[in-house]
């Protein structure tokens, strides 16, 4: 009882806070809004630190109940409910903590805004927005059951519209948050039929009973095409999937997420980056038990989430504008999650999820703080030889880069480096491609990572550094990088081994045996954090991402002018990484235009052709000719005709039947 | 009983009576056709609330029933009812009139007295279309609606109303003289007009069929379903808002409720012989409509069309219960579909009336609907801007909102009686959203697109209220449906039973 009463309030506390900023801005003024979300958000951070101490260290049992019935149909129980355990305790602890973190950082990034007058309450408006975001996300990973699972997928998809489109005077921002939603629609398409294959063949929307009922459906078959029979656990995967690779932008349903970046920087993007794309993680990681029966979806999953790794990060190389750079880094690392889960190693997904969030924050943050000093100037080609005016950011900005390249120690480097043995050692179908694009993939990570590093902060100060006064940011803003900075660095060495070894979320994740390559890595490489970072620079992925950082070096510091010749060389590969392989153009073509002109063919073509002119229309006149005919010493109202033929039908009527 | 009165028929009369009062006692008194109005409509929507309340949820008959002789020599009876079926509709007539009657307050300065007395006894004959258990006491309402109905777009409308009223007439005419025939046939049948005795009443299989079609003509044309459906986009736009409120949030739903009470009960082997039809023209209607939605230019236009999408899941709900027994051997499913059907129903009512609602707001202050004159409007009314965007996700579908609901469960239904159902269904998901939150970006977003968007004041108190409360209602249904399944599920389930009991 206390437990529940705990968890709703952790879930609806910043809630609170968001309806309290959003609906009543104006009248409790910016300290109001900003004191009464972040009270919010603190609340849910300290309960929730709680229960994952709780979970985690004291081990409680899982916790799995109803909060109300939101309705019951045909025996089907549609409830919101918690299944809280040491999966759903640490997401509810990244997601509030990080929330926090933002919720204090806004209130120093949001004070002054260019796009608003003084007086409107944008300021407010942002805050009840990023609580909001916190009460979506955290009903998303406290759910017990997919109806709610939906809800906070779908809510958190509002929000991150609303945030996109923040500022939205911009034409870009509105177009922005229209395509993020409609992609993330896309990908709900596919995960609200695999809801639907749930419901028919478990006739359940709770994980625990459908988990329980998996083992019988193993051999069911269903049929989308005469003669062909599909496992339906294999189409549910993979339906639910789609859903997933919406939210967790995987090719080719990746295409909104660089623009989310028209959010105010950064810290929408850091709410998209950090938290909200991991919601697809969190779920297949959740659904462990179903995606574990399937080798076609763990398969599909794991190529999905190297090619969306390889191909993201060489995007990354081409991108100017610093918070892109950010962005392709984000898209590439989330394949690398993905493909964890598709080797069965749902805890290593998770795990990187989880270094992720830290060290990508930072580097969100530390590229705000870049932002601010160049006085909203975003492009890396006008930076350069800023190390000196901002020190703070730039060690902080350098941690981040070490910890997202896999240097070891770093908690990037655990994570990361757990997610390339666990691959190495799965044998589903695709395994060996998957490795070889995820090992190019570190090298490619490095390269645009120290890219962009010496090209912001090292080498000769550009024109417009030289020419303006370039400061270190203020301490609400370098405070948090700080406080980020430290998990950036340490998290992953106390972490690597509960991981490895499975104990961290025994409760909450299923392996088969025959998957289970964490323990045969464990049990065969492991001996002990420390020796698995000094034995880190000996082997593939190090030594590929410091060629890689070397290779930055010498492109964009030893020898500058060789990036701009190869760029001269193969002017088409350019323009096809600069088009990002063309996924744009094809869904502006396709689908956009394409669904418009269908539409206005339907419309003129069919409805007003066809359907009005060539047969109301017709009719229609001659009635009206007939009308006009008996229009002679009447009133002309038509009204009159309405009355006259309804009183004409029932005299016929009683008439008929006298 | 209220007062000693039966209640249905003081929901059907009072409004009509205090309409022709004010016909004809309001003339040139346009204050007191306002405040009469606006008082009548509350206490009728006070008076039907003890429909809810003391509603007995754990049967499928007939309460509240009034019956008395009408004309003996036919045995018509004046007879009334609900069950889980009409009864949310009775509420959201008496719901909806509120906020109707509040939403003409300043907008209407000519003929007020005739504006609100029309409304008034249309909003009575509504309610007798929902709670009539005799067929041609059915009839006589269910007609007699297109007169006020008329008069309303006729007078109050839009340059080309004469057109608009004359479609609308025709078609919904046209329509209904079929079921008339269907009626008078099983009255030769039986001896009875009664309803509840056609349901009991054996038929043939050709006579089911031809009876099937019948009404399929009749309410095809009002839901509407594709290829009827051009009517409405006309007299919509066509229509003064109030009209058109009406007409989506309420008489769209008169289409939906005969399928429930004429056609699955009282021929059920046509309708499992002829199921595809609907669903096949249903699954048209969401998608095709739904890019037809999406090219519009005139902000009503688009509304109407996404209602006869929305539209499309409430016939879709209803006739999936056939394929859910062929596909999978079960019943199991179908109440989740006819559920889905009935919630989207009423969460219809509560949004397309915002939207309408919404749209007139606009033009009440500019005059145009065309969505090229608009952009930037946020800008200037930040709070519509907020009830905008919240209706707009619920049209779209978005969990947490009505709208999702009842989507939601006839998708879920629908998959079970053939995938593609589900999937096509389920395609709504993209292409609803498309469609309205590519117009909220156009109207809404953006900068100030001229100077008349610049000057635009916003919300005052009466339409903020008017927009509050269907924002609760919205959020209401959204967050916890519990309530309204309850009332229906008895009925729902003795439905599906005569819809699957065979009478050859």
């Amino acid at each position: 009882m206390m437990l529940k009463f705990i968890l709703t309030l952790i879930l609806l506390s910043p809630l609170f806070g968001a309806i309290a900023a959003g609906l009543f801005g104006r009248r409790i003024g910016r300290r109001g809004a900003h004191t009464v979300t972040i009270f919010g958000v603190a609340v849910s951070t300290v309960l929730s630190a709680y229960v994952f101490w709780l979970f985690v260290f004291q081990g409680h049992a899982v916790y799995n109940d109803a909060l109300y019935t939101w309705m019951v149909s045909d025996g089907l129980r549609f409830e919101i409910g918690y299944l809280i355990d040491s999966l759903s305790a640490t997401m509810m602890l990244v997601v509030t903590f990080v929330s926090l973190m933002v919720h204090i950082y806004t209130i120093g990034y949001m004070a002054h805004d260019e796009d608003y007058s003084h007086d409107n309450p944008y300021y407010q408006r942002f805050f009840s927005y990023i609580s909001l975001f916190t009460f979506s996300m955290l009903s998303l990973v406290m759910a017990n059951n997919f109806l709610q699972l939906f809800f906070g997928w779908e809510a958190v998809g509002l929000v991150s519209y609303l945030l996109i489109g923040f500022y939205m005077k911009r034409e870009s921002a509105i177009q922005a948050n229209l395509k993020a939603f409609l992609v993330n629609r896309v990908g709900d398409f596919g995960f609200i039929l695999g809801i639907a294959v749930v419901v028919m063949y478990f006739n359940t929307l709770d994980y625990q009973e459908f988990f329980n009922a998996l083992e019988s459906q193993v051999g069911t078959t269903m049929s989308f095409f005469p003669g062909m029979e599909w496992s339906v656990i294999t189409v549910l995967c993979l339906l639910l999937f789609i859903g997933a690779m919406g939210k967790s932008a995987q090719m080719p349903l990746h295409v909104w997420l660089p623009e989310s970046m028209e959010g105010p920087t950064p810290i929408s993007a850091l709410i998209h980056a950090a938290t909200m794309v991991t919601a697809g993680i969190f779920m297949v990681a959740r659904l462990s038990p179903a995606f574990e029966l399937s080798a076609v979806a763990l398969s599909t999953v794991l190529l999905v989430g190297a090619i969306t790794a390889f191909m993201m990060g060489v995007l990354g190389i081409v991108q100017t504008d610093i918070k892109r750079v950010v962005a392709y880094s984000t898209l590439s690392q989330l394949g690398y999650m993905v493909a964890a889960l598709g080797a069965s190693a749902y805890a290593v997904g998770m795990f990187h999820v989880l270094t992720h969030a830290f060290f990508k924050a930072l580097l969100f943050l530390a590229a705000g703080s870049v932002i601010i000093a160049m006085h909203h100037i975003q492009d890396i080609r006008q930076m350069g030889g800023m190390r000196k005016h901002m020190p703070i950011t730039y060690w902080s900005m350098l941690i981040g880069a070490l910890a997202l390249i896999g240097f070891p120690g770093f908690s990037g480097f655990f994570s990361k480096d757990s997610v390339l043995l666990a691959v190495g050692e799965t044998d589903v179908y695709g395994a060996g491609l998957a490795e070889v694009l995820l090992l190019i993939g570190v090298f490619v990570t490095a390269f645009y990572t120290f890219r962009m590093i010496f090209l912001v902060f090292h080498g000769e100060e550009s024109d417009y550094v030289k020419t303006h006064d370039i400061k270190e940011s203020p301490k609400v803003v370098t405070v948090p990088l700080i406080l980020l900075a430290i998990p950036a660095v340490f998290m992953g060495l106390p972490m690597v081994g509960p991981i490895l070894s499975g104990t961290y979320f025994a409760d909450a994740i299923t392996v088969l045996p025959q998957n289970d390559v964490l323990s045969t890595i464990y049990n065969d490489y492991f001996d002990s954090a420390i020796g698995m970072a000094l034995h880190g620079f000996v082997t593939p992925p190090v030594i590929l991402a410091l060629s890689g950082v070397f290779m930055a070096w010498l492109l964009y510091l030893k020898a500058p002018q060789i990036p701009s010749r190869i760029h001269a060389m193969c002017p088409r590969g350019y323009k096809m990484l600069a088009s990002g392989y063309g996924f744009d153009r094809f869904n502006e073509i396709v689908f956009e235009q394409g669904g418009r002109k269908l539409g206005d063919f339907f419309w003129r073509g069919i409805d007003v052709k066809v359907i009005d002119t060539g047969l109301v229309k017709n009719t229609f006149t001659s009635v009206a000719a007939a009308a006009g005919a008996l229009k002679q010493g009447q009133t002309g109202f038509l009204y009159h005709y309405a009355f006259v033929m309804i009183f004409g039908l029932l005299a016929m009527l009683v008439w008929v039947l006298w | 009983m209220v007062f000693g009165l039966p209640i249905l028929s003081t929901l059907i009369w009072l409004p009509i009576l205090a309409g022709l009062l004010i016909l004809f006692a309001g003339r040139e008194r346009p204050t007191f056709a306002k405040w009469f109005a606006l008082l009548v409509s509350v206490v009728t929507f006070l008076i039907s609330l003890p429909l809810w309340v003391q509603f007995d949820a754990s049967t499928a008959a007939m309460q509240f029933v009034e019956k008395t002789p009408w004309i003996d020599q036919f045995n018509i009876h004046y007879h009334l009812g609900v069950d889980g079926l009409s009864m949310p509709l009775v509420l959201l007539t008496t719901f909806t009139q509120v906020l109707v009657i509040a939403s003409a307050w300043d907008v209407i300065k000519e003929r007020v007295e005739q504006y609100m007395g029309a409304f008034m006894v249309m909003q009575g004959m509504m309610i007798g279309v929902f709670t009539a258990l005799d067929s041609i006491l059915f009839y006589v309402f269910w007609e007699a609606l297109l007169i006020p109905m008329f008069i309303i777009i006729g007078k109050w409308g839009g340059k080309d109303r004469v057109y608009a009223t004359l479609k609308f007439f025709l078609y919904t005419f046209f329509g209904s003289v079929f079921m008339l025939v269907g009626f008078l046939y099983m009255y030769f049948q039986s001896g009875s007009f009664g309803i509840l005795d056609f349901h009991l009443l054996p038929l043939g299989e050709l006579a089911q069929i031809l009876i099937f079609l019948a009404f399929l003509i009749a309410f095809a044309v009002k839901i509407p379903m594709v290829p009827v459906h051009t009517w409405l986009p006309d007299a919509h736009v066509q229509a003064p808002t109030a009209g058109s409120v009406v007409l989506a949030a309420i008489m769209l739903k008169m289409g939906g409720y005969g399928f429930v009470r004429f056609s699955l009960p009282i021929t059920p082997d046509a309708s499992m012989m002829l199921d595809w039809l609907v669903i096949i023209l249903s699954l048209i209607a969401i998608f095709y409509i739904g890019l037809v939605a999406m090219v519009q230019k005139d902000m009503k236009k688009l509304v109407a069309y996404s209602s006869i999408s929305h539209m499309g899941f409430v016939t879709l709900g209803m006739f999936l219960v056939y394929g859910i027994v062929a596909n999978t051997g079960e019943a199991q499913g179908a109440a989740l579909g006819m559920q889905g059907a009935m919630v989207q129903m009423v969460s219809h009512g509560f949004i397309s009336g915002a939207m309408f609602l919404m749209i007139g707001v606009l033009y009440d202050r500019m005059h145009t609907r065309e969505i090229s004159a608009y952009g930037g409007v946020v800008n200037t009314m930040p709070w519509f801007g907020f009830f905008a965007v919240l209706f707009a996700m619920a049209n779209a579908g978005l969990p947490g909102t009505s709208g999702f609901v009842g989507e939601f469960m006839v998708i879920l239904a629908s998959f079970k009686a053939n995938v593609w159902y589900g999937v096509v269904a389920a395609a709504t998901l993209v292409i609803g959203a498309a469609y309205t939150l590519w117009m909220v970006k156009r109207v809404f977003f953006g900068p100030v697109a001229n100077e008349q968007v610049g000057k635009l004041a916003d919300l005052n108190k009466r339409e903020f209220a008017i927009m509050g409360i269907l924002a609760f209602a919205v959020v209401l249904l959204g967050v916890y449906p519990a309530p309204l399944i309850e009332v229906m599920d008895v009925s729902v389930a003795n439905l599906l039973i005569q819809a699957t009991t065979s009478k050859l």
